[in-house]
């Protein structure tokens, strides 16, 4: 029989739990719920790219709220996890302009390259790929977004080979105020 | 080359940062409005600029501004909208990552007229690393006395905070937005009331889009009637179009509000012209929400007038031979590209982004997405094509806010418009379902 343990109660880093406090001062005393948007983004950040009911519940007892409040807002809300997802989630805009200069090979090379399945993770638990709508970069299309970064004009082998060669020598280490964020998208460093 | 108000500075050196951006006459709008004007004329002067709401619906932000309920001791806000996710506009991105203080500058000056004490720029949550590099810009703003307590010792205060959403397309209307700014799904409310009157916590409130902001720095650094000579008739001033599709130089532009369609697709200043050499067939000149067009149409009117990138000029016609300035997101198709199934994905987009309230919305946009993959994988009827228009139809003007109708529009033009290539699709499957097959007109029909 293989040893159960019981599952750990998740817990905020001392760095996220700072960061709550300082997003918390942000809206009316009276009005904290306003930050369970920004508190969902940290706890994705700070548990591996989901939010599992567990990490929820953290977030509705950070917030004083109902579990429930929580779930109805994770469930509407597309950049929320609600399941395990690999190392890295790929988000691959599938909308119309991007359409149009070629985000329909560009995820099918994905899908090939990586093994994963739109929807899906590689076998290598490397690489979860996901559709989502337009990013608002519609000029340098095709896009795919990995957590804060944008990545541009993916419409060589060359510069999706550079986008995964960047990612797989990447560790996963949560982003969670400007001072530690350095991730300029191709088109924002010098045009 | 027209005059550049908001941009003129965008590729200065580290323009990101306070001192740089100070240094090109930056917050001079606020010196300004806090020490030498009162709140009403800094409302007057965006009156009188003719400003029209940069988010899409093109409202006079002068008199969005006058409408601001103001009852003794309550709280009002001015929300800028940042959410950006409208497919083809992506014009706020770059000018929030590029010109954060412009944005900041317009805010507090903004905020300022309305009477604000805390303001919130609501941005997509896709876009945390562009919150990032507004948080930053918003430090130093803090630092150098701008924002907080007291402002340049002119006894006005003001918080300033940025909140993500986190994938939403819906939370860009604006009621939509102020409940997901209260930690709720992104319902649009019913209206009235107005958030004029009740928006973020029930309070008096202003939404406008981040465009419209920026503009208002330097309306009162020149003033309105300044402003309101650029342009034609009630279209003055400048304006962010960002260009996409199938055109050799796509990108953002600020053009002065007048220039002639043709001039922005063709001149080397702006798209320099379809891409590979080829012919261009329809444009959606306004954000995916607006009217198809087919290239005779976004060129000239049907009266054979020079199309002009106004909101007049481009709603010339109405819906049967117009479309609409929109939030200016100008997608351009070449002729490879298939009518039927850029619909198509259109459709999907409107229907995973419907929040579901309503039944006509909710429904209509599940069903015109299923008619238009079956029509587009050649399974589908000629009655199919009248379906189409007649779901679009049942759409308007039955829903609490404009989704749906931003939905049916699009399906409407295109079966308008391109009727032919649709029943195409219907009569000749398999030559329209092909790899790379390409519609070439009426005469394959037969
Ligand atoms: C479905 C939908 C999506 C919208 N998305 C946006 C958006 O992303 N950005 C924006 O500024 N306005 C958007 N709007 C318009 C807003 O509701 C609102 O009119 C606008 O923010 C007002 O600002 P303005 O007057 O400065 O344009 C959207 C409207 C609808 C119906
Ligand atoms: S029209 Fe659509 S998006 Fe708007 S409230 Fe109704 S269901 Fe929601
Ligand atoms: S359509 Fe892909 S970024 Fe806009």
């Amino acid at each position: 029989m293989e040893p159960t343990t019981a599952p750990t109660k998740p817990q905020f880093s001392p760095a996220a739990q700072a960061e709550i406090k300082r997003l918390l001062s942000h809206y009316p005393a009276d009005k904290s719920k306003s930050a369970l948007l920004p508190i969902l983004h940290i706890a994705q950040a700070e548990f591996g790219g989901w939010v599992s009911p567990e990490v929820q519940d953290l977030v509705a007892e950070t917030l004083s709220i109902k579990p429930i409040e929580v779930y109805e807002v994770s469930s509407f809300y597309t950049m929320y996890n609600l399941k395990p997802v690999g190392k890295h989630v790929l988000e691959i805009c599938r909308t119309g302009p991007c359409m149009l200069r070629g985000s329909d090979e560009l995820t099918a090379n994905l899908e090939r390259i990586t093994g994963a399945k739109v929807g899906g993770t590689s076998p290598d638990g490397n690489f979860t790929l996901k559709e989502v709508e337009c990013l608002a970069a519609c000029g340098f299309a095709p896009i795919v977004q990995v957590r804060e970064k944008y990545y541009e004009q993916l419409d060589t082998p060359e510069a999706v080979d550079a986008m995964l060669n960047e990612l797989r020598g990447q560790i996963h280490r949560p982003i969670l105020s400007w001072e530690e964020n350095s991730s300029l998208p191709n088109s924002l460093k010098n045009n | 080359m027209g005059r550049k108000l908001l941009t003129e500075h965008i590729n200065v050196e580290g323009i990101e940062t306070f001192d740089v951006y100070r240094k090109h006459g930056g917050y001079r709008s606020v010196e300004k409005a806090l020490k030498t004007m009162t709140p009403d004329e800094v409302v007057e002067e965006v009156k009188k600029s003719g400003l029209r709401g940069r988010g899409g619906a093109g409202f006079p932000a002068g008199m969005k501004w006058s409408f601001l309920a103001k009852p003794e001791g309550v709280p009002r806000y001015l929300v800028c909208n940042a959410d950006e996710s409208e497919p083809g506009t992506f014009k706020d991105r770059q000018l929030m990552s590029k010109l954060p203080h412009l944005l900041i500058e317009g805010m507090i000056t903004g905020s300022y007229a309305l009477g604000a004490r805390t303001s919130y720029i609501y941005i997509r949550g896709e876009l945390l690393y562009v919150l990032r590099i507004l948080e930053k810009a918003i430090a130093e703003a803090y630092a150098a006395g701008f924002l907080g307590e007291n402002i340049l010792g002119s006894g006005y205060s003001l918080d300033l905070h940025v909140h993500p959403g986190a994938g939403a397309y819906i939370c860009g209307e604006e009621t939509a937005l102020l409940e997901s700014l209260e930690g709720k799904r992104g319902n649009p409310r019913n209206k009235p009331p107005f958030p004029a009157v009740q928006g973020l916590y029930a309070r008096p409130t202003v939404v406008n889009n981040v465009e419209t902001i920026a503009a208002v720095p330097v309306i009162v650094n020149e003033g309105g009637d300044e402003y309101a000579k650029i342009g034609i008739g009630k279209s003055t001033g400048t304006k962010l179009i960002s260009a996409c599709g199938h055109l050799n130089k796509p990108g953002i532009y600020e053009i002065e509000l007048g220039l002639p369609v043709e001039e922005f697709i063709y001149s080397d200043e702006y798209c320099g012209g379809i891409w590979k050499g080829r012919d261009l067939k329809a444009v959606v000149a306004g954000g995916s929400s607006v009217p198809i067009l087919p290239k005779e149409l976004i060129l000239k009117t049907a009266a054979g007038e020079n199309r002009l990138m106004t909101y007049e000029s481009l709603s010339d016609g109405g819906f049967v031979t117009g479309t609409m300035l929109g939030s200016g997101g100008f997608i351009a198709m070449d002729e490879t590209t298939c009518i039927v199934k850029n619909t198509w994905n259109f459709s999907r987009f409107y229907h995973h982004e419907s929040c579901g309230q309503c039944s006509p919305c909710r429904e209509g946009t599940g069903w015109m997405e299923k008619v238009l993959h079956r029509l587009e994988h050649g399974h589908g009827a000629m009655h199919d094509i009248d379906l189409l228009v007649s779901v679009a139809k049942q759409i308007e003007g039955n829903t609490i806010c404009p989704l749906g109708e931003a939905a049916a529009w699009p399906v409407a033009a295109a079966v308008r418009h391109f009727r032919d290539e649709f029943e195409w699709h219907v009569k000749h499957p398999k030559e329209a379902t092909a790899p790379g097959a390409v519609y070439r007109g009426a005469a394959v029909l037969a």
